[in-house]
């Protein structure tokens, strides 16, 4: 077993909306260890991003309450200092973001964004930063770094920016980097490049992997283990194994069977009854899941849904699992909950 | 018959430059297309950003104009017919697009929304109207009381209703979908995909659909051609090309589409680098001097690649 | 992109053409001519008017005229002044250098108030010194210049009597001594202060708005992640993205306070460009009015010049090869 480098204990964020505080993130408890991906999976509004940027405590802090514990390398960092913070962000982890066009600031040549990193954390002098920016470009795969060196954001391409942005995560070495939809903004075959290349650079670096994505398929490519999280609770962790061929929790199968694959060609996909639930207004005493699948008896829900470890390492929360049968679609009729 | 033929379609744009800021080049957005869509068939037309093909699908309602080719829709090439000789076609050819928090004018209602393109074309009593945009509300499983409710107070799947239920009113032949479900997560992307399909067998529909989404499209398209740099570089029934891809490009494609059986991993990696390497090699197989795909030659019956 | 600036010189010769036939034409649409005056004099008779007329060339078709006035301006001589006797130039020459200075010196002001006082209220939005900052600008939108000017000149120049109440130097000092540079500063304080507590607002609330716009951003927000301080956040990051379209729009502000000195310097009886208009407009002397209204376009359309040149050097997205 690898030794965690973070470890995260019932962290809760929250948000302020019109005065009051709701939960976003909702006690997520997870570890993450050396050269080990570990896949976040959800949809849009599941907490998913606002758990990467929690760990980065990147969000409006007037806003924004974390609660619980983040340790990276034994030390809560929820507790720390903004400035003790900053000697963490960028040197022990980095962060990939989404959309490189718009992470990356438009007025300042690709060198000296990244350069930048090693300013505020090593003591390289001007020339060696320089040297180690061109190292950087070149461990990304930018065909001509030192010409790239020199370039805007705009005159970049996609996936050329999303390399650009990995390398900024990787200048001091972090030991964890977390990527949050690396991979959404761009084509196919560019992301198959960007998964390998994040890949290779933790063989080098052994660093831990935290992958954002809504993306179940790059999860199955890629990931070590998996949490699936739904209503910013997590409702299933495991290996990527259990995840993909034991799927328990409803909402984890549910998601698996409605991708549209060879199968499915031609046939009706299964979609999951209703919506994500908005933080506003969720039912937070009672399975989160259960108006989703409303054919299941409620005695199957437990009262206050707790994770249960089936088999090793693979964690369901819910009883209903145990109950759970996909409902039988009538061709024709549209059967999507939606009022 | 085909109910949409394209025919050597280029849509090519000016780049200007220099004092006089006269036309030094073009950027050959679209260059020689030709592929044909049957009545009541899905035709899926596949690429990566800058492949041509959403300028290929907005060509034909004439959202860019084709600088050379045909259009024939029926018979008749629209490509000739000016903005206003298009005006009957409008109505037969619809268009859904890709982003549904865009696409939708935030200051107007539903109502108003769905019953814009009605309102171009037929003369109809408040009540006849409402009464219609109810009944395509229902169709799109929307409730009636929506009507006059704003965009923003719907989810992105919704949205995307709403647009498809004011492709709709006018009773239209061909919908151009133009990315209809890559904004959207993918339970809200199946609810879209299977309404889709219910909605074509109902209404008797034929489908563009453009995307970039290799298993959307496989699972939604009869037919589909694919798209590199303004060619088509192969086109077919979909099964076909899945099964036995010819050009390198689609392999490649193919070979990126992650697999959602985790034990393919390794295979998968190994056969990216071998197409990988095949593309290196055997480059001149695939494209000419200039880096432009061939001329699609047919291999059989339905299945035809640029090779040399 | 010298070819760039060259281009946008040919663009601007249809442009002031235009702007020249429009000035000509509203010029003669004026009730009466230079003439007007002296033919109220009963000892001048009309036919001795009428030769004058015809002497000065009024007599004959527009086009003639504005062919005579047009290619007399492109050599660079915008005619006779009716009333100061002497050639048009001369007259805008004496004065134009005192309307540089004041224009340049309510600039520097203008940025000099808007520059701290945008970051201040845009970084601690919402805070008791944002709040005090957007009070000042609501003041500041709702005060008419005119109006403030008055009052600035009646309480710091007749009350208090810290500054002078008109003209541009003090008669005592000697051309050319440090006196009498001195002087001239002391003059044009006043006024140039007047216009930029005024003309500020517009730039404190756009400055504000743009720093609270990239403090979201997502390129701020890669920036935190690199752990970087926030003082250096807003010094690398915000602050640049931020400034660049109030850079941009410098040349724009020019153009407004050209317009702006026409008022001020009336009221502050300052003699520059814009008190001779006024008084022109007064006298009937259109060709001086024509020459200013020229003037005045000219450097409307050389500011707007400006700011796309000073864009295209600031923001790489647009610059041009």
């Amino acid at each position: 077993m690898e030794k965690p480098i973070l470890q995260i204990e019932n962290l809760t964020t929250s948000f302020k909306i019109k005065d009051k505080y709701y939960m976003a993130v909702d006690h997520v408890s997870f570890s993450v260890s050396e050269n080990e991906i570990v896949a976040v999976v959800g949809e849009s509004g599941c907490g998913k991003s606002a758990l990467a940027l929690s760990i980065m405590r990147l969000h409006n802090n007037q806003r924004t309450k974390i609660e619980g514990e983040i340790k990276y390398r034994e030390r809560n960092i929820v507790t720390i200092s903004e400035g003790q913070m900053n000697q963490i962000r960028g040197k022990e982890i980095g962060i990939i973001f989404q959309e490189p066009l718009t992470a990356l600031n438009p007025l300042m040549t690709v060198g000296d964004q990244i350069e930048e990193n090693l300013t505020f954390h090593t003591k390289l002098s001007k020339e060696k930063k320089r040297l180690r920016t061109i190292e950087l470009l070149t461990q990304v795969g930018i065909p001509s770094p030192t010409r790239t060196y020199d370039q805007f954001p705009h005159e970049l391409s996609g996936g050329m920016r999303q390399r650009v942005m990995i390398s900024i995560a990787i200048a001091c070495n972090p030991s964890l980097v977390i990527a949050d939809e690396p991979t959404t903004a761009l084509d196919v075959t560019i992301q198959a490049q960007i998964l390998e290349l994040l890949k290779s650079i933790q063989k080098e670096t052994k660093m831990g992997i935290i992958l954002i994505t809504h993306d179940l398929s790059v999860v199955a490519e890629v990931a070590d283990r998996v949490i699936v999280m739904y209503a910013g609770q997590v409702v299933e962790m495991g290996t990527v194994k259990q995840i993909f061929t034991k799927p328990l929790h409803p909402y984890t199968r549910s998601l698996l069977k409605s991708i549209p694959s060879q199968a499915t060609n031609k046939k009706r996909l299964h979609v999951i009854d209703g919506m994500v639930p908005s933080i506003v207004n969720m039912n937070r005493e009672s399975c989160r899941f259960s108006p989703r699948i409303p054919w299941i008896p409620c005695n199957a829900h437990e009262e206050s849904p707790e994770l249960h470890e089936v088999a090793p390492d693979h964690w369901v929360r819910c009883t209903c699992y145990k109950h759970f049968y996909f409902k039988g679609l009538q061709r024709g009729e549209i059967t999507n909950g939606i009022t | 018959m085909g109910l949409l033929k394209i025919d050597d379609l280029k849509v090519h744009f000016p780049i200007r430059g220099g004092f006089f800021r006269t036309i030094v080049d073009y950027v050959k957005a679209v260059d020689g297309v030709s592929f044909e869509l049957n009545e009541g068939e899905t035709y899926g037309l596949v690429g990566e950003s800058g492949s041509g093909k959403s300028t290929t699908g907005k060509a034909v309602v004439k959202l860019n104009d084709a600088t050379s080719g045909r259009i024939l829709f029926e018979g008749q090439d629209l490509s000739k017919l000016s903005f206003g000789q298009m005006k009957p076609f409008r109505k037969d050819i619809q268009m859904i697009f890709q982003d549904p928090y865009s696409s939708l004018n935030p200051k107007k209602r539903v109502v108003d929304i769905i019953a814009e393109p009605l309102r171009n074309y037929e003369r109809l009593s408040v009540g006849e109207e409402k009464k219609m945009i109810q009944k395509y509300l229902d169709k799109v499983g929307l409730s009636p009381d929506s009507m006059y409710k704003y965009p923003h107070e719907f989810s992105g799947g919704q949205r995307q209703r709403i647009g498809i239920a004011r492709a709709l009113t006018l009773k239209p032949k061909l919908i151009i979908a133009d990315e209809p479900v890559s904004a959207l997560d993918v339970s809200v992307q199946a609810q879209v995909l299977n309404f889709l399909q219910d909605l074509q067998e109902e209404f008797k529909l034929t489908y563009l659909f453009i995307g970039h989404d290799l298993g959307v499209i496989r699972h939604i398209c009869d037919r589909m051609g694919v798209m590199y740099r303004g060619r088509l570089v192969e086109e077919g029934i979909s099964e076909e090309i899945y099964e036995n891809p010819q050009h390198i490009y689609t392999k490649r494609l193919i070979a990126s589409i992650p697999d959602l059986n985790h034990e393919m991993r390794e295979k998968k990696t190994n056969l990216r680098k071998r197409v990988a390497k095949e593309y290196e090699q055997n480059h001149s197989k695939y494209f000419d001097d200039l880096g432009r795909a061939y001329d699609l030659k047919p291999i059989s019956n339905t299945h035809r690649v640029a090779l040399r | 992109m010298w070819k760039f600036i060259l281009r946008r010189f040919f663009v601007m010769i249809p442009q002031l053409f235009i702007l020249s036939l429009i000035v000509f034409a509203l010029a003669k649409q004026m009730p009466g001519d230079a003439l007007t005056g002296i033919s109220m004099d009963p000892r001048i008779s009309p036919e001795r008017i009428y030769e004058l007329r015809e002497k000065a060339g009024l007599n004959d078709p527009w086009y003639e005229q504005y062919g005579r006035w047009i290619s007399g301006i492109i050599h660079g001589d915008f005619g006779k002044s009716y009333t100061h006797k002497i050639p048009v130039t001369e007259v805008i020459a004496e004065r134009i250098w005192n309307t540089v200075f004041l224009a340049l010196i309510t600039l520097i002001l203008t940025y000099l108030f808007a520059i701290p006082m945008g970051i201040l209220s845009g970084r601690y939005n919402d805070t008791w010194i944002d709040k005090i900052v957007t009070g000042y600008n609501y003041l500041g939108f709702a005060t008419p210049l005119f109006i403030f000017a008055l009052i600035m000149l009646f309480v710091f120049g007749f009350s208090v009597g810290w500054f002078p109440t008109g003209g541009s130097v003090s008669s005592k000092v000697d051309a050319q001594t440090f006196e009498y540079y001195v002087s001239k500063l002391h003059h044009v304080i006043l006024p140039a202060l007047s216009t930029a507590l005024i003309a500020t607002v517009g730039t404190v609330q756009y400055l504000r708005n743009e720093i609270i716009d990239n403090k979201f951003k997502d390129y701020t927000r890669t920036a935190r992640s690199k752990g970087i301080p926030d003082n250096k956040i807003y010094t690398r990051h915000i602050l640049r993205n931020s400034l660049l379209p109030i850079a941009a729009f410098l040349g724009y502000e020019i153009t407004g306070l050209v317009g702006g000195t026409v008022i001020i310097e009336t009221i502050f009886s300052y003699p520059g460009v814009g008190q001779l208009f006024i008084s022109s407009i007064g006298l009937r002397d259109f060709s001086v009015v024509t020459a200013i209204v020229m003037m005045l376009g000219f450097a409307t359309l050389l500011g707007t010049l400006l700011s796309d040149i000073i864009l295209s050097l600031v923001d790489p997205r647009v610059r041009v090869e």
